[in-house]
């Protein structure tokens, strides 16, 4: 399947699908590994992190783009793009910082140091630069937001489940810890690679 | 008293090398060392460039930490840090644009790089470190950080292809059977966790030898 020759719904989906398999943010592109060895020791933490970052990721796509499109472009200040976007996004994370502390403060204790750190996530970064750099539109850009998000709520889910598991078994003392679950990762990252030409661009 | 100064701010440099390496001990800027370890040339310049940042921000934010209020002193760290990515940015796009274009994405990458904001958060924000120390402590992250990115990348790049610098060394026959897995992300997963384990037995070892002694 190809997405330029989609249209409509196929052509969002298969942008999405794209994005959580074949092109998945952590397995092939390597952002946002720090909260992806993180915080993935127990399923629910990685589901709540997981459901943060997309929605900064979503938020993120939207307003770096529109900055870009609308400011930056416009004051020909193109070379401030690194600045801006970073801004942009530490006021979203603040946001959903406040608003997450007010409506589940469980889940903002069980965040911890984590939350604050969605801000140094490159996952947030890394998707607003590469929209901008593909010349995505606007709704192109929130979808492929959305996707990469989702990419990255299925590779910490999966890897929390396997490293809960493994807490049980007799790992060799030096693998504990970040080293086994990297370990874990190339294994998944492997499986990923099936994906691989799937979908054409 | 001179002397006592130096001493410590050699202990400072060697505790970013070896005692506390970004990568190897902390475990920070992971992404940037799994993308750009694929080739020795590669991880070498981007550590090169994180060193930069590094060093820069320290420096700014030490001289600046008593002006910077402490509700928002990590957006400001943040701008800081931007502002000298962009200064990388655009001397790469100007004079290493072979090296910008296969860095790609992880060169502005480097202001999200964990090393930098943790450094400015736990060394030269804090009131007790002077600005020359603070230079130090980032010049020896750096150091640490261009160590464990060579090394990672001479690796991946060797038995990933074959090769050094781009420079066939293991010959022909090599070459044309390259372990490619090693330069797939697969590869980088598994080789930096290996890595890790072999440094947790090495620094295990010498704990223990130290300890025997005393």
């Amino acid at each position: 399947m190809s997405i330029e020759s989609a249209t409509g719904i196929v052509k969002i989906l298969l942008i999405i699908l794209s994005a959580v398999f074949c092109n998945n943010v952590i397995l092939v592109q390597f952002l946002g590994i720090c909260p992806f060895l993180g915080v993935s020791r127990r399923v629910e933490t990685a589901v709540g992190m997981g459901v943060a970052v997309t929605f900064v990721i979503a938020m993120a796509s939207v307003f770096t783009w529109l900055v870009q499109k609308f400011i930056l472009e416009q004051l020909g200040l193109e070379y401030l793009q690194t600045i801006a976007f970073i801004l942009v996004i530490a006021a979203l994370v603040q946001f959903v910082e406040m608003f997450l502390q007010k409506s589940s403060p469980t889940l903002y204790s069980s965040l911890g140091v984590y939350l604050p750190l969605i801000t140094t996530n490159c996952a947030v970064l890394g998707v607003a630069i590469i929209n901008i750099n593909k010349g995505y539109d606007l709704g192109t850009a929130l979808i492929n937001g959305v996707g990469t998000a989702l990419g990255f709520l299925l590779a910490i889910v999966l890897l929390a489940g396997i490293r809960e598991r493994m807490e049980l078994g007799n790992t060799p003392k030096h693998l504990r810890g970040f080293p086994i679950s990297l370990i874990t990762a190339g294994l998944m990252a492997i499986a990923f690679m099936g994906f691989t030409g799937l979908i054409t661009k | 008293m001179k002397t006592t100064k130096k001493a410590s701010l050699g202990k400072v440099f060697l505790n970013g090398v070896i005692t506390e390496n970004p990568t190897f001990r902390l475990v920070l800027g992971t992404c940037a060392t799994l993308a750009t370890t694929i080739s020795l040339i590669n991880g070498f310049s981007m550590a090169i460039a994180t060193t930069f940042v590094l060093v820069g921000s320290n420096v700014a934010i030490s001289l600046l930490k008593n002006f910077i209020p402490e509700k928002v002193r990590i957006p400001a760290y943040v701008v800081v840090i931007a502002s000298f990515v962009t200064i990388v940015q655009m001397v790469m796009q100007a004079y290493f644009i072979d090296l910008y274009n296969s860095l790609g994405v992880f060169i502005p990458l480097i202001v999200v790089n964990c090393i930098i904001l943790a450094r400015a958060e736990t060394f030269a924000g804090k009131a007790e470190n002077s600005v020359l120390a603070s230079a130090v402590d980032g010049l020896g992250m750096g150091v640490g950080f261009i160590c464990a990115l060579s090394l990672m990348g001479t690796f991946r790049e060797l038995i990933g292809s074959g090769t050094i610098l781009g420079v066939p060394v293991l010959g022909d026959g090599f070459a044309a059977n390259a372990m490619k897995f090693f330069a797939n992300p697969a590869g980088g997963f598994i080789t930096f966790g290996l890595f890790l384990a072999t440094f947790n037995f090495v620094f295990a070892k010498i704990d223990a030898k130290r300890r025997n002694k005393a």
